[in-house]
């Protein structure tokens, strides 16, 4: 391998070293990289348009968009934040066809009720409005291999699956795929004001559905 | 400096954006101070901060075979 000038390198190392391996068609790559984002990937297209198969479609042209697009990807953003701006673009271009409206409906959705409840602090007649009635249960003394067994993280999917569909997302970026919030707004082309409003209400209905199960059967 | 003390019902209501590390300044010392006195609220951003963690547990669902291959098939034709 050639060293580079270093104002050429522009793309952050591990996204080049994917980038380079894709376009010598290292198939092992590739099929990581589907791994990775087909899910997220298939769920962000089926908030554009009307099914699952046309999703599936729409997320099949975006790959193809990708690869095409890969020799002139100028790095301005992380590699896939700019793969799902591409599942974006298309989806929406679909979804338009279909005759869909964007998915601003999935901003707030009736079924989604506020996640901290009202009821759990003193109101205002009470010795200390907006104090708490009862304190929520200390999570510390729950063993380790309770807190991390596949029926607590079932919960936690559950919840995922609950919600409205970019408030889920965007805690699927976010905290179970470790994104920045740079690459979540980009990817998902919402405002930042947006992403922290979706992500505090997401995370607050999964803190509530777990103290829900994991207070059960507890000495309170 | 407005400085009344904030409730608890609005301290867990800015947690998240707590975390996050986007809170003013003025606000982000409202909710320290809160805490430090709090032990509800300080429980309450425990579990917060353990519902971030165990979130990070959760696998993605996996890539049915029919679908990789198609895809394969489409990265093989790129090439090309």
């Amino acid at each position: 391998m050639r060293a580079m000038p270093e104002q050429q390198v522009v793309a952050s190392s591990p996204d080049a070293a994917v980038i380079a391996r894709l376009l010598q068609g290292d198939e092992t790559t590739f099929i990581m990289l589907v791994d990775q984002h087909q899910p997220a990937m298939l769920r962000l297209a089926q908030m554009y348009v009307s099914s699952r198969a046309v999703a599936e479609e729409a997320v099949q042209e975006a790959w193809i968009g990708i690869l095409k697009g890969l020799p002139s990807f100028e790095a301005r953003s992380s590699l896939r934040t700019w793969m799902y701006k591409i599942v974006t673009n298309v989806a929406k271009t679909r979804g338009v066809r279909e005759g869909r409206s964007l998915p601003f409906s999935s901003l707030s959705r009736d079924d989604d009720a506020d996640p901290i409840d009202p009821s759990w602090f003193q109101g205002p007649d009470d010795p200390f409005p907006g104090g708490w009635r009862t304190f929520p249960d200390d999570w510390r003394g729950i063993p380790e291999d309770r807190l991390l067994g596949r029926e607590t993280l079932d919960h936690i999917s559950r919840a995922l699956d609950a919600m409205p569909a970019m408030q889920a997302e965007v805690v699927r970026l976010r905290d179970v795929l470790g994104w920045s919030s740079d690459e979540v707004c980009n990817a998902l082309d919402l405002t930042e004001t947006n992403q922290r409003v979706l992500l505090h209400r997401g995370r607050s209905r999964i803190r509530r559905d777990l103290d829900t199960y994991l207070s059960e059967g507890r000495d309170r | 400096m407005s400085a009344e003390a904030l409730t608890c019902h609005e301290v867990i209501e800015l947690l998240s954006d707590y975390i996050e590390g986007v809170l003013t300044a003025d606000d982000h010392r409202r909710v320290d101070e809160h805490l430090a006195l709090c032990d509800g609220c300080a429980t309450y951003l425990e579990q917060m901060r353990e519902t971030i963690r165990l979130s990070g547990m959760v696998s993605e669902d996996h890539v049915p075979e029919p679908e990789k291959s198609a895809l394969l098939d489409a990265f093989r034709d790129w090439r090309r």
